[in-house]
């Protein structure tokens, strides 16, 4: 156990700095001027560029600037956005409003997702199954934004249920509809992994056993199919962290939730480029984190991997 | 209890061999069609009607980026009218008119191309790495694997749509299809490399791979003829619905305004300068929003086929 531990930590590192210098390497090896480029069409003040050269230290050689860079990230020192405020004070504000959001998210898409799959698993090539195909086939074919837009005009305007945007402090309420919409995005491949995932177990010898010792299908179907069809399920919500985070950039940035994902969104539309290298560094280190730490948890539920070689 | 066809010392019914012809069991149908996976999987697939929508729905996508003439005379850009801002449909504009005045309908017709562009491009730009990184990975093994995976694993570890839109911001000045492409496709190889090194490391050790090299094949040969062949088919469906994503990325990184620049007819543009007519106007962001979805739908679908068709356990579960 504590080998496994320390060699998936041992695997981490050289992604780690792999990512970090990709990223770094994208902005300030482009030919060019990299400040100059990231403003886009629009010149900023040379005060701001004057600033962030010294920042970036390009003066020094490439890879000089590269450490520097990655030790001011474990320093926690993250840059400063254009109105002055630190990255990590904007980070500490605006991370628990997109956790609560993720969560929400996630909460619905489980339910929906694992509840609909095991009725399609359990009545495989029946109409449910059928039309729960077709839905979800729909769904993944439509752009997060352009669901956002059809949700929040037909829920938000048309039916006026909801907010069209969230409000000041975030109540969980007016979170509501933008945690669905982030949740549709992965609900139909939840409910296509669970019905296969539950398919499978179906045909097992052990659920073939519990139903001859007896047991009644209320029993089987929660206790012995169920439970073991979630592992790939669960696997899956790790794999797909990343896409949870592009997912909330555009959703935070329609519904104006004001987390994590809505910063980002505006430093792009506005261009502020330092800003966005900022953050995407910030969701590509706590996708690297979530997924390490997804893996150490599975070596805790499953010994299969624990003792693989 | 013993069956009539028992002869008195017989506990089982053994068929006297005259009668079993072992003959007729182990012969091949000489004259019948000769079937591997990819006649057996265009039986499958043909039989099914979402194969034949999903194709005359992509047919249809085609023909229309290739040829916006035939659909449409009126130009997307000139003779926008600012009077006829949000307009509803008249007559030669059956879907009435964008907030800047021009012709929604002749949009769509004439963006198809780019979102199609796109995606083919990326497509390829990711089935060529994707190939080239999985296969020397899985067939040579060893260090050489160790160093594709890592570097496989630090561009997987970027989502990337982030990527692309770090990219596309440095580039801002070089925005257009190509430059889209690469930046999708940089980062979107390593999910098809590493279905591909997982299939070869299943194939390389079967016996035909033995058997060439026993007659003295030389390694490279037998990775191009015998093992890449044999290993293809979870690419060809990881592929498909790589296209998809690809043109919903491009969409995306239009919308977030990284995208391709105004000038280049593009449904995510539309759909990102419509959303402030949302409340006056909600045909003007649907509409093309439909012809987005639609497309995508039809290479989703034409994927899931495919995958039925080819991956035996993806049948069963039918």
């Amino acid at each position: 156990m504590a080998g496994y531990i320390l060699r998936r930590l041992l695997q981490a590192i050289p992604v780690l700095l792999g990512t970090t210098f990709l990223i770094y390497f994208m902005v300030f090896a482009m030919p060019g001027d990299p400040i100059v480029a990231l403003f886009g069409d629009k010149t900023p003040p040379p005060q701001v560029i004057e600033a962030l050269r010294e920042r970036y230290h390009l003066d020094q050689p490439f890879i000089v600037q590269y450490f520097i860079f990655l030790g001011n990230i474990f320093k926690g020192d993250l840059g400063v956005s254009f109105s002055g405020e630190p990255v990590s004070e904007i980070l500490m504000r605006t991370f628990p409003v997109t956790l609560r959001l993720a969560a929400m998210a996630v909460f619905f898409e489980m339910v929906a997702g694992i509840t609909i799959g095991l009725i399609s698993g359990l009545r495989k090539g029946g109409i449910f199954d059928a039309s729960a195909l077709v839905v979800s086939l729909i769904l993944i074919s439509l752009p997060i934004f352009v669901l956002a837009f059809v949700m929040q005009w037909f829920f938000g305007i048309y039916l006026g249920w909801f907010r069209t945007t969230v409000g000041p402090g975030a109540p969980t309420e007016d979170l509501i509809l933008p945690a669905i919409v982030l949740a549709t995005i992965s609900f139909a491949q939840i409910v296509r992994l669970t019905r296969a995932s539950v398919i499978d177990t179906d045909g097992q010898d052990f659920v073939r056993t519990a139903a001859s010792k007896g047991l009644s299908r209320g029993r089987i179907v929660p206790v012995h199919i169920l439970r073991n069809s979630l592992i790939p399920v669960v696997t899956y919500l790790a794999v797909d962290f990343g896409t949870l985070m592009v997912g909330a950039t555009v959703t935070e940035g329609i519904f104006n939730v004001p987390g994590v994902g809505r910063t980002l969104y505006q430093a792009i539309i506005r261009g502020e480029g330092p800003t966005v290298v900022s953050f995407v560094t910030i969701m590509v280190l706590i996708y690297l984190v979530v997924n390490l730490l997804v893996d150490l948890l599975y070596a805790v539920l499953d010994p299969r991997i624990r003792y693989a070689k | 209890m013993p069956s009539s066809n028992t002869r008195p010392d017989q506990q089982h019914y053994v068929a006297p061999l005259e009668e079993t012809p072992l003959v007729a069991i182990d012969s091949v149908k000489a004259e019948g069609k000769p079937s591997n996976l990819w006649t057996d999987a265009w039986n499958d697939v043909r039989k099914r009607p979402m194969f034949w929508i999903s194709s005359a729905l992509i047919l249809l996508v085609v023909v229309v980026a290739l040829f916006p003439g035939l659909f449409t005379q009126t130009p997307p850009n000139n003779g926008c009218l600012l009077a006829n801002s949000n307009g509803g449909p008249t007559d030669g504009h059956p879907l009435g008119f964008t907030k800047q005045g021009c012709d929604i309908y002749s949009r769509i017709i004439h963006g198809t191309s780019t979102s199609l562009a796109v995606g083919l491009i990326v497509t390829s730009l990711v089935a060529i790495l994707g190939i080239v990184f999985g296969a020397f990975a899985g067939f040579y093994g060893g260090w050489l694997d160790s160093v594709l995976s890592r570097l496989g694993d630090i561009f997987f570890s970027i989502p990337y749509i982030l990527a692309a839109v770090v990219i596309m911001s440095v580039l801002s000045a070089y925005r257009n299809v190509w430059v889209i492409s690469l930046a999708i496709g940089l980062f979107a190889w390593p999910a098809t490399a590493r279905v591909l090194r997982a299939e070869i490391l299943r194939v390389k050790n079967a016996d035909f791979v033995m058997a060439s090299t026993a007659l003295g094949v030389s390694r490279f040969r037998i990775l191009l003829r015998h093992v890449l062949p044999n290993s293809i088919a979870p690419v060809i469906v990881i592929t498909t619905i790589s296209l998809a994503s690809a043109i919903v990325a491009e969409a995306t990184l239009s919308f977030l305004g990284v995208g391709l620049p105004t000038d280049i007819m593009s449904w995510g543009n539309d759909i990102s300068q419509a959303q402030t007519s949302l409340r006056t106007a909600p045909q003007t962001l649907i509409l093309p929003s439909i012809a987005l979805s639609v497309t995508v739908l039809s290479f989703i679908m034409l994927g899931e086929v495919v995958r039925d068709a080819l991956d035996p356990k993806a049948r069963a579960q039918r």
